[in-house]
């Protein structure tokens, strides 16, 4: 197996092309992506360390810095739990509707932020929405504060952890749950003991991912927010606000946080990855 | 070798076709219903309020409202940038996702994080982190911002992993003995590519143009900085969707909303009859 592979790499003939393709797809990424990565980098360091402590220090900054961070949570435990549960609906159980809620559960990665954000004010809006004002009648508001802000996050990074644990699911197959539960385990001790373990990965990737996404999200959230400053304005209004307002430096250095835990989110994975795969 | 198993004791390229589910438990009803609620109060019905509230005017109402000239106007670029962007990505995703499987080199590895990165950055700074090497300062002495251009970027920026994500795992799978069958029988490398590994990889790259489509039509927080929002040239569909909001008059936000939701209701059908397409075919 493993002479064939090492046969089946190495090159057939001389191949001047596989430089060319190398150097063109090198070239691409690094106008693309890196070297416009490292000047947000170096803009947000322009000014040495006074930025960061300028943004550390704004009182408005910090709360939504962690503002950020508490409805990403909030909104990766949703879908965690959202997400291991139907994967585990969809791989191992049979009901009506099941191709039409796999093929709709794809359907928050391509609907636009701005459109995400829409449908819940005409559902949950306090003053003409469905539901809204009954529930603003009952004491609970949503658009315009933080459950709402939690719901659009949730909305865009509804798939990603089903997307991670479904193939991993379908890969480790049903044999063991099955030994379990004949050996007398319930569905908790079967989940908790068996399938766990098994989909810990795939969920860990999930969550990453989910991380990565929820702490991002601008679109949704700066619809349903209302961009109260001090109150629901989140990171990524902050870098849109002082762009506009031409404070570049607080921009770029809420940037760069951002930036780097984006990155930080995709080398976890990238260094998680090939160990399940060896 | 094709495989990845995660259970040791299952041998590796022994996939087993998944068996049909069991039928639903108790507790598994329950966890369905619960989850059927949850996804409907979050997914389900605030879309159907989007369409909902779009055909409240009738017909001839939100034939109006799309066929407005600034509203058409955005219509016609975000969909013709995000086909054009599309056709770059068909070809740049494939190309990369080749140097990915099929070469090795020192600094892939960093090749392969800067190819999530546009899919993990948040869009805000996204457009921040071109407008650094495309816009007014730049290095480059190239300032694109506030033009057509910027959108293109913007899209291909934000695009730029589906298509070399969902050709990847195909073409590392692919079996090389039909393509050195090919070149022994004396095909050219490209006539072995094009009737050997072209057909493998049409289902792939389909699933991965209409992703990064469907992405490019809906992009929003990229632009906000670097395209400058100009009415009748450089707004996009997602932009002027925001303003009627802002312009407290959702009804003509949900109008063009639902130009929006159907091309993403489009692409799903797409991507789920090509899946099925590749699970019969592996």
């Amino acid at each position: 197996m493993a002479d064939r592979l090492t046969a089946a790499r190495t090159p057939v003939g001389h191949r001047p092309g596989r430089y060319v393709l190398r150097t063109v797809v090198t070239a691409y990424l690094f106008f693309l992506v890196a070297w416009p990565l490292y000047l947000v980098g170096r803009n947000a360091f322009a000014g040495g360390s006074a930025s960061f402590q300028d943004i550390l220090t704004d009182p408005d900054v910090t709360h939504a810095l962690q503002l950020t961070v508490v409805i990403a949570v909030v909104a990766v435990v949703i879908n965690t739990v959202f997400g291991v549960g139907i994967s585990i609906l969809l791989v191992r159980y049979d009901f009506p509707g099941k191709r039409a809620l796999n093929a709709l559960l794809d359907m928050p990665l391509s609907v636009s932020p701005i459109v995400v954000g829409l449908a819940l004010i005409l559902v949950y809006g306090g003053r003409d929405g469905w539901f809204g004002p009954s529930l603003e009648a009952a004491g609970f508001q949503i658009i315009f504060a933080v459950p709402g802000m939690v719901m659009a996050t949730v909305f865009v990074a509804l798939p990603l952890v089903v997307r991670e644990v479904v193939p991993v699911l379908q890969e480790v197959g049903d044999e063991q749950e099955q030994a379990a539960r004949s050996l007398g385990a319930n569905a908790w001790q079967t989940f908790r003991r068996i399938t766990l373990p098994s989909i810990k990965w795939g969920v860990v990737y999930g969550v990453v991912l989910s991380l990565a996404r929820s702490l991002g999200e601008f679109g949704a959230v700066k619809v349903v927010s209302g961009n109260v400053l001090g109150d629901t304005r989140t990171a990524t209004l902050v870098v849109e606000e002082k762009y506009l307002n031409f404070d570049k430096g607080g921009a770029y250095a809420t940037a760069f946080l951002l930036a780097l835990v984006a990155v930080a989110c995709i080398i976890v994975v990238s260094v998680l990855r090939p160990k399940e795969e060896r | 070798m094709t495989t990845t198993t995660l259970v040791p004791d299952l041998p590796a390229g022994n996939r087993r076709p998944v068996r049909a589910g069991r039928p639903l438990t108790r507790v598994s009803g329950l966890g369905l219903g619960v989850a059927m609620v949850w996804f409907s109060l979050l997914v389900l019905i605030p879309l159907a309020a989007v369409v909902v509230t779009a055909s409240e005017g009738g017909w001839d109402g939100f034939w109006r409202t799309v066929t407005n000239e600034q509203t058409a106007a955005t219509i016609r670029l975000t969909v013709g940038t995000a086909l054009l962007v599309t056709l770059v990505n068909i070809v740049m995703g494939t190309l990369i996702a080749w140097v990915l499987v099929r070469d090795r080199f020192f600094g892939k590895r960093a090749l392969e994080v800067l190819i999530d990165v546009p899919f993990a950055l948040p869009t805000i700074v996204a457009g921040l982190v071109l407008l650094s090497l495309y816009g007014p300062d730049s290095p480059l002495g190239v300032n694109i911002a506030n033009t057509r251009i910027a959108v293109f970027l913007a899209f291909l920026f934000v695009t730029l992993p589906f298509i070399v994500r969902t050709v990847q795992p195909v073409l590392a799978e692919l079996d090389q003995e039909a393509e050195e069958a090919a070149a022994s029988l004396g095909a050219s490398r490209f006539s072995t590519f094009r009737r050997i590994i072209l057909p493998s990889l049409t289902p792939a790259i389909a699933a991965g143009a209409a992703l990064s489509f469907a992405r490019a039509v809906g992009e929003y927080g990229s632009l906000v900085l670097l395209s400058g929002n100009l009415p009748m040239r450089t707004e996009v569909a997602s932009v002027r969707i925001l303003s009627s909001i802002e312009n407290d008059n959702p009804d003509s936000a949900a109008a063009v909303a639902v130009v929006l939701l159907a091309i993403s209701l489009a692409v799903i059908v797409v991507l789920d009859v090509l899946q099925r397409r590749v699970m019969r075919r592996g």
